[in-house]
């Protein structure tokens, strides 16, 4: 963590005065008020249309904006671009040494940027989670409010919204910024303040969320569907400005890893010979790119519909609800593949090395991932079947949502085949990706009935869907992101995480993580809806078994973040430099990796997955360029 | 534990045909396992048989479940036996396996395999819907439209009830959705706010309520019974209040009760019948919520 050569470090008080999260965050609270009362003073009582509420939305959406230029600004995010401009030449790294503090500051360390997102979506991650927890202590009882009905719809709201928004950079956020570049032989990303930037704005975003509580919270849940966004508190300004910013968060990081890998790679490091895990962050990346923007402006005509009062939305004056609903799909659907796809490509890459055998079917693997990442554009409506937009179009949507099938069954097919006759080890990080193929399979599979038109009737908008998309994205995404948590951790921070508390967390999160969502599937059946605070007497049973399997889900994650703390912050057993015997490149570097990553720049000679084809050839053969910066 | 990435000749070759005990144990679990879920789990799937789209969409549910079974079989007998037989020794080095990088007859044959179901499902599920739309809300310009004698009921969603107005019975409206049995019925769902979606769960019926559209559905009732109704569109603050129950009577109580409805509804009905324009009763597209109507 710390490195040798660091010069004699001022006194604490002084380094605390500089561009740091502190200031950052005393910075943007000035900001706030700033935007609040400069609002207050433009606007006047006379936009006031809330009556008896003191505030207005304008208010709100300047004092957030004041606020994050504050804190960007405190962050030293301005610095450069003044420097430049008043003369001084470019430059490309800042505060890259100087210990703990730099993981509290503008760090254009790709590796220090890797970990400052693994800490900060696992925070959001957590207050997702807790979320959960609580909407499951209300649905205990059929009738019996624990929660007033729109505190529960908050929570509802909440829980979705934080997770769709922070998981979307789950994978991407903290294991492609730390590992791309070394798995591609580089020194840093592209863009590095855009790289550090992008982690920055998530964590403005998540604190905009999380102040929704002192605004009214919002009662649309994670898609805001309008006209209801348009009746919403003033607490669905935090919704629409924290999806805003995370769409601007997503496109910047897609543009940095599109960049990244398909101008930095090393010398003799050929398409075919790239990771599966660059070709499934590439996939992603690609999805952000083109499907992020579109969420920043619908949500920007929802927030002129709230302050402006245009009608975008309003059907009584022109607008649709189908044009919201139609926007939030097309970015919605590659969202979800957003999340998925980089948990097949953590599945590919981590298969070979716990069966210590090279990747079956490099090829169709990597035409599964783009396969699903060009049909992910196609298949949107389907969220509508019911909704009375475009009634002709649904056996295409029919046909291309079943047909996304068919490249998912690649990486299915891919996986299964690198396990077979090879030599299995079972552990922790292999068991969350043999847990991936289970989960995602009934997630998969209930999506046949969700694509079908006649019964999507039925399941469409109950616990049945609920059911489905947690089994994908929880049971595809979150278990891939706890087997790169176990699989790279100790590579990233040097220091082991303990193997036996990880297989007690990986059995009792893969028990408890089934006996909850599995048994929505039939509640869903049965005909509870989503997102409803009462249900009917007779599912009390099941809804209470559910609850009780979520609380002892809860229990697992506690049982992870007691390993995180007591493993890194208290045992710090150092971990060997390749733990896990991988023919990777980034595990042939010492632990943790060193600042500049390569004395000089490696060359490729084949793809990271020759086991059993003989010893790896050397990657920094003699002579090899010592690259730049 | 670390195993030497450098390491590692390649095990002595294993002649055992690992791949014809897959083939023949997924065989036989299919065999034995689709027609028991065909005939003893598919009937149990919801919605049930209180219409003719409810049957259909039993029917569908049915369909797939049996497809998907011998995919669940697959999976399970493949895992169940490689993660038996490919295991690592717990003591000693560990080995490289065979250094295999594809296969081109499986990928075909996975491809072609995987490509007949999805496009056979895509098909049957195309079919299914051209019967008689399948319960879903098809928008202003349904597709699927059942032939014959068709009752019309409008289906108006506001926050935080459903209201139904009979056409064909002189406009009246009910809180309550009333059908006559074995009638075709033609739902014209639409709402007075915001998106609602109404579901009655028995008869297999789903459309969302839009302002401003004409969401139409078609239910052919079948024996007298009491279905449920909820909303299943996030709808705001009492969204999870927002369900009723709806009965589908016999004929001759249906015109019993509509003719009780329409003495109740006499009193209120000449400012209904009023145009919008003079003063009636406002309809979907003028209605506006106002602030103090908000949700949240």
């Amino acid at each position: 963590m710390t490195d040798a050569a660091v010069a004699p470090s001022p006194p604490l008080w002084r380094r605390l005065l500089g561009f740091n999260l502190l200031t950052g965050v005393v910075l943007g609270i000035g900001g706030w008020y700033v935007g609040w009362f400069g609002a207050h003073s433009i606007v006047g009582p006379s936009l006031d249309y809330f009556g008896d509420i003191d505030y207005n939305e304008l208010s709100v959406y300047l004092a957030y904006i004041g606020g994050i230029v504050g804190f960007l600004v405190g962050l030293g995010f301005f610095n450069y671009p003044f420097a430049r401009l008043r003369g001084y030449p470019p430059s490309l790294r800042e505060k890259e040494t100087g210990g703990w503090t730099r993981y509290f500051s503008l760090c254009t360390d790709h590796k220090v940027v890797g970990i400052q997102y693994l800490w900060g979506i696992g925070l959001f991650f957590f207050i997702g989670g807790l979320n959960a927890m609580l909407i499951r202590t209300e649905l205990l009882r059929p009738h019996h409010q624990v929660f007033p009905a729109g505190t529960y719809l908050t929570l509802v709201g909440m829980h979705g919204t934080m997770m769709m928004g922070m998981m979307s950079s789950g994978i991407l956020g903290p294991f492609a910024n730390y590992l791309i570049p070394i798995m591609i032989g580089a020194r840093r990303m592209a863009f590095p303040r855009i790289e550090a930037l992008t982690f920055w704005l998530l964590m403005a975003a998540g604190a905009i969320l999380t102040t929704t509580i002192f605004f009214g919270g919002f009662p649309t849940g994670w898609t805001g569907y309008a006209p209801l966004s348009n009746e919403g508190n003033p607490g669905m300004d935090n919704y629409i400005l924290f999806f805003a910013l995370v769409g601007i968060s997503m496109t910047l990081l897609g543009l940095n890893m599109i960049a990244t890998i398909v101008t930095m790679r090393a010398p003799g490091l050929t398409w075919t010979r790239l990771p599966i895990f660059a070709w499934g962050v590439l996939s992603t990346a690609v999805l952000m790119v083109l499907a992020a923007p579109v969420l920043v402006a619908v949500l920007a005509m929802e927030a002129l519909d709230r302050t402006a009062q245009t009608t975008f939305f309003v059907a009584a004056a022109g607008g649709s609800n189908y044009l919201y609903e139609n926007l939030f799909w097309v970015f919605g659907h590659p969202e979800v593949y957003i999340l998925a796809l980089p948990g097949f490509a953590i599945v590919l890459e981590l298969l070979p090395v716990f069966s210590r055998k090279p990747l079956w079917g490099y090829r169709l693997a990597v035409g599964g991932l783009l396969g699903v990442s060009l049909l992910s554009w196609f298949v949107w409506q389907h969220h509508l079947f019911v909704s009375g937009i475009n009634g002709d179009l649904r056996p295409f949507y029919m046909l291309s949502t079943e047909l996304i099938s068919i490249p998912t069954g690649f990486t299915f097919l891919c996986g299964m085949m690198t396990l077979w006759r090879g030599s299995i080890r079972f552990t922790v990080p292999m068991l969350f990706c043999l847990a991936w193929f289970f989960n995602f399979l009934l997630g998969g599979l209930s999506g046949v009935f969700l694509s079908d038109v006649p019964s999507d009737v039925t399941t469409h908008g109950s616990f049945f869907s609920m059911a489905h998309f947690h089994y994908t994205i929880m049971g595809g995404l979150v278990f891939t992101f706890f087997a790169a948590i176990y699989y790279w951790v100790p590579k990233m921070t040097g220091w082991e995480l303990n193997e036996r508390l990880g297989k007690i967390h990986f059995w009792t999160m893969f028990v408890f993580f089934n006996s909850t969502f599995a048994p929505l599937f039939a509640i869903g059946f049965l005909g509870q809806p989503r997102r409803a605070v009462t249900y009917a007497s007779g599912l009390q049973f099941l809804n209470d078994w559910v609850s009780v399997s979520a609380f002892c889900l809860g229990i697992s994650m506690l049982i992870f973040l007691f390993n995180l703390v007591w493993s890194l912050g208290f045992v710090k057993k150092p971990a060997e430099a390749n733990p896990w015997g991988s023919r990777s490149i980034e595990f042939q570097l010492p632990s943790p990796v060193p600042v500049h990553n390569f004395d000089r720049i490696p060359v490729f000679s084949s793809d990271p997955y020759g086991y059993g084809e003989g010893p790896p050839p050397s990657w920094v053969p003699a002579g090899a360029p010592a690259g730049r910066d | 534990m670390a195993a030497n990435p450098n390491a590692a000749p390649a095990p002595p070759s294993d002649r055992t045909n690992h791949g014809m005990r897959v083939v023949v144990a997924w065989l036989v679990l299919s065999a034995v396992a689709t027609p028991l879920v065909a005939v003893f789990v598919g009937h149990l799937i919801p919605p049930g048989n209180g219409s003719s789209q409810g049957t259909e969409q039993v029917f569908d549910n049915t369909l797939m479940l049996t497809v998907i079974t011998p995919i669940l079989c697959l999976l399970a007998v493949f895992f169940v036996y490689g993660l038996r037989s490919f295991h690592a020794s717990s003591s000693g080095a560990v080995l490289d396996g065979p250094p295999l990088r594809g296969d081109s007859q499986i990928q075909i044959l996975w491809i072609v395999g995987t490509s007949v179901i999805v496009l056979f499902l895509a098909g049957f599920g195309t079919f299914e819907l051209l019967q008689n739309g399948a319960g879903g809300g098809q928008g202003p310009d349904p597709i699927a439209v059942p032939g014959g004698q068709k009752m019309q009921v409008q289906v108006i969603g506001q926050q935080w009830q459903f209201t139904y107005r009979y056409p064909s019975l002189g406009g009246i409206e009910s809180n309550q959705l009333v059908l006559p049995a074995d009638t075709d019925v033609e739902l014209h769902v639409t709402s007075l706010d915001v998106i609602h979606s109404f579901w009655a769960y028995e008869l297999g019926v789903k459309a969302d309520a839009n302002p401003g559209v004409d969401n139409v559905a078609y239910v052919k009732t079948k024996s007298p019974q009491v279905f449920h109704v909820r909303c299943a569109e996030l709808c705001g603050l009492w969204h999870g209040y927002m369900y009723n129950n709806g009965r589908v009577v016999d004929s001759a109580q249906f015109h019993s009760w509509a003719s009780q409805q329409e003495k109740l509804y006499a009193a209120i009905k000449p400012f209904m019948d009023k145009p919008e324009a003079d003063g009636g009763a406002p309809f979907g597209h003028t209605y506006l919520p106002a602030p103090e109507r908000r949700a949240g």
